[in-house]
């Protein structure tokens, strides 16, 4: 007896997790569709959408809504910001990018490269939103705004600054998580110190590996890291690991030395007021600036589509002056002068690379 | 035996009963101390949910979920604490992508070997455990947890273009596996499309169950489980069954990444969804290591991810069903401790019951009734 309804048992849910899914037979998409197509023409407002950090990290994804929260209230528009979770694969992105189009935002924008699959399957399903995506230019369509940064240009000229400023001929470079993208940082990084001085040494390291994105968002790991090169000699250190590069800055400090920022310019962020006289210099990248730009374009009937590349050129990248004893080197801003020059004339060319 | 079916079945489900309801009290005086309404999340979840779509995604997350908890479950059952179920599914994932990816075979093929290649580099790598464990009596806790760490960098180490990845974009992949290694779904149309692996995961839990409850190998392992000395006594060879039953554990591990990649990524990336493993033990404790239980774990702990996002467009935080899960994980533990000292406490009651009625016949039997039941109930 108990052997017969155990297997049945086992088999009923077999037969349970098939069926499930076809008792229902509408989708979200097509239930509120009614509402979704008035409020498109006029527009919601952005969408946002993070990928793993969500804001908070005083990094790329608050840049990202910085610009949200400035375009809304410039426009007058309102807006959705979505945090992802963990674990989740192409199918959830898919969904909140199905859910953020249907109810009528424009433009809807992916932050990071993670989207670019997603992007490129709704794009398709909702061809008169605006999609915008964060550092990726792989996908191509009509209704896709792809806003890419050249960090390493402006990494560049960060390892011009920090070989000019060194005393001790020894530099150092933490990356966040060891992915493509923090490697352009370090790729230019390391070419402007050696292009400036060969025999200055250069530190590299990494806090943690993908898909361990703890090297973005733990401050502590940053500090054991730059204390290890602060120990090596290191005396001015270049930081991309978002907010666990405040655990960078707060190592450099405690040692009287130089650390170098990145996205945002670190000298004026309130949370780092007691380090910032440390802080030499940042690399911004102008991603708020970019969300900004994107969401202007939609208000202004003229979207951006394609690749819209953000450099030195444009000022997308580029190293921020608010510190006063970075100003005052003159012969440091003499190098980092004719170093931008050099690259916005194409004199110099920087590998992505290392 | 039979009369005794209707406590074990209540035993069986209150256990987890009582956790789900204890889960959601505690996690409406969560939403009441911040304020919130802390019945209308919950409606909100399960309208969202009646969608075919969030079914659809549903579905195909538990079938994830399930053959991750499927693997814990089989160390569980035997004593062992798999934790490195997600550095095993995650190598094997990007080593089954990475050979899928480099051949091209006709369909069944194709499918076959990729899956071979993921249950073997699951199992090779949770069989390291158990060797440690077997030679060197090395905790499988420890180790499996140092496994995880280290199957990252393997993993960061072999998808870098100069080793066997790709990049695209800001991305790192291992290549598009072939159309024929694609594993067919059923397709619904705007809802989406089931992956087709569910089922093979839905065989996986039939097998499980076969194994455990109709083998000789699966009494083996829960008789080593329940006890290794007296296990040992009757002749099973306790060191052998550890190797075993970890390589076992991993080769299913190994499955864990399959629904996805098969299904739908078709290649490994650096955004491979990462965490199923941990998933896994949630609900393998959720469904009390029982085929059915582990079905229903996954189905539910993937309606709180899947169904939670819309807690986000309408004034509520999809956190909620964040500490939902949390909760619940905390309120198996303390429940099935407290159902267990329940039925324990039945059970004594019963026998007292039994032995006292028969020292009643018997007493009335030979005259000394009343003496002997005094001392029964003393």
């Amino acid at each position: 007896m108990r052997r017969v309804s155990k297997l049945a048992a086992a088999v009923g849910t077999a037969a349970a997790l098939a069926l499930s899914a076809t008792a229902c037979g509408s989708t979200s998409t097509e239930s509120s569709s009614s509402d979704s197509s008035d409020s498109a023409k006029k527009g919601k407002g952005i969408a946002l959408a993070y990928d793993v950090g969500g804001r908070g990290d005083q990094s790329f994804n608050d840049a990202a809504y910085n610009g949200f929260e400035k375009a809304k209230k410039d426009f007058g528009i309102g807006g959705e910001d979505v945090e992802p979770s963990d674990g989740e694969s192409d199918a959830d992105k898919v969904q909140r990018l199905t859910d953020l189009a249907r109810q009528g935002y424009n433009p809807v924008i992916g932050v990071g490269f993670a989207y670019a699959k997603p992007i490129e399957e709704v794009a398709e399903k909702f061809p008169k939103t605006t999609f915008g995506l964060i550092d990726d230019d792989t996908v191509k369509a009509d209704n896709v705004a792809n806003l890419v940064f050249s960090e390493e240009q402006g990494s560049y000229l960060a390892g011009v600054a920090a070989a000019k400023a060194t005393k001790s001929k020894v530099v150092g470079f933490v990356g966040g998580v060891e992915v493509p993208l923090i490697k352009k940082f370090e790729a230019g990084f390391v070419q402007g110190v050696k292009d400036t001085d060969k025999s200055i040494q250069v530190k590299t390291q990494y806090l943690t590996q993908p898909p361990n994105m703890d090297g973005f968002s733990k401050p502590d790991l940053g500090k054991e890291a730059a204390r290890g090169q602060l120990d090596a000699d290191a005396d001015v250190i270049y930081h991309a690991a978002g907010l666990a590069g405040q655990g960078v800055i707060e190592a450099v400090a405690a040692k009287d030395k130089w650390v170098i920022g990145v996205d945002s310019d670190q000298y004026e962020q309130k949370t780092l007021a007691k380090y910032k006289d440390s802080i030499l210099t940042s690399m911004t990248k102008d991603v708020s600036g970019a969300v900004y730009n994107l969401v202007k374009s939609v208000q202004d009937g003229e979207p951006m589509s394609g690749e819209s590349r953000f450099d030195l050129e444009s000022g997308g990248v580029g190293l921020a002056d608010s510190n006063p004893a970075f100003t005052e080197m003159t012969e440091l801003q003499e190098a980092v002068k004719k170093a931008k020059e050099g690259i916005i004339s194409g004199e110099i060319k920087v590998g992505t690379e290392s | 035996m039979k009369k005794f079916d209707k406590d074990r079945l209540i035993l069986a489900v209150g256990g987890p009963a009582l956790a789900i309801v204890v889960a959601v009290l505690l996690t409406s005086v969560v939403l009441v101390a911040s304020g919130l309404n802390p019945v209308q999340p919950y409606v909100l979840m399960v309208e969202y949910a009646m969608h075919a779509d969030i079914q659809v995604l549903i579905l195909n997350q538990a079938a994830t979920y399930y053959l991750a908890a499927l693997a814990v479950a089989v160390g569980f059952r035997m004593n062992l604490f798999n934790i490195g179920v997600d550095g095993q599914y995650r190598l094997a994932a990007m080593a089954a992508a990475l050979v899928g990816a480099s051949v091209t075979l006709p369909g069944p093929l194709h499918i076959a070997l990729i899956l071979v290649v993921a249950m073997l580099v699951g199992g090779f790598w949770a069989g390291i455990a158990g060797i440690l464990k077997t030679t060197r009596g090395v905790s499988e806790v420890v180790s499996t947890i140092m496994l995880n760490s280290i199957a990252t960098s393997i993993i960061a180490y072999l998808v870098l273009p100069a080793q066997f990845g790709e990049q695209r974009g800001n991305n790192l992949t291992t290549g598009l596996i072939p159309e024929s290694g694609w594993f067919p779904g059923i397709d619904l149309g705007e809802a989406g499309e089931i992956y087709g692996f569910t089922a093979v995961a839905a065989l996986c839990g039939l097998l499980y169950w076969l194994v455990l409850n109709r083998t000789r190998f699966g009494f083996d392992l829960r008789a080593t489980g329940a006890s290794s000395s007296a296990a040992s006594a009757s002749g099973v060879d306790a060191r052998r069954m550890v190797l075993t039953s970890m390589l076992i554990s991993g080769a299913v591990a190994g499955l864990a990444g399959m629904p996805v990649l098969l299904g739908d990524a078709h290649t490994y990336s650096l955004d491979f969804p990462a965490g199923v493993g941990f998933t896994g033990i949630t609900i393998a404790l959720l469904g009390r290591n029982h085929p059915l239980g582990i079905a229903l774990g996954a189905l539910l702990i993937a309606f709180l991810d899947k169904a939670s996002p819309t807690l986000d467009y309408n004034g509520y935080e999809k956190e909620i069903a964040t500490i939902m899960q949390g909760l619940i994980v905390m309120a198996v533990v303390i429940s099935y401790e407290s159902v267990r000292r329940y039925g324990l406490r039945r059970q004594q009651q019963k026998v007292g019951e039994e032995l006292a009625a028969e020292a009643a016949a018997a007493g009335e039997g030979d005259g000394t009734g009343p003496k002997n039941r005094k001392e029964v109930s003393a």
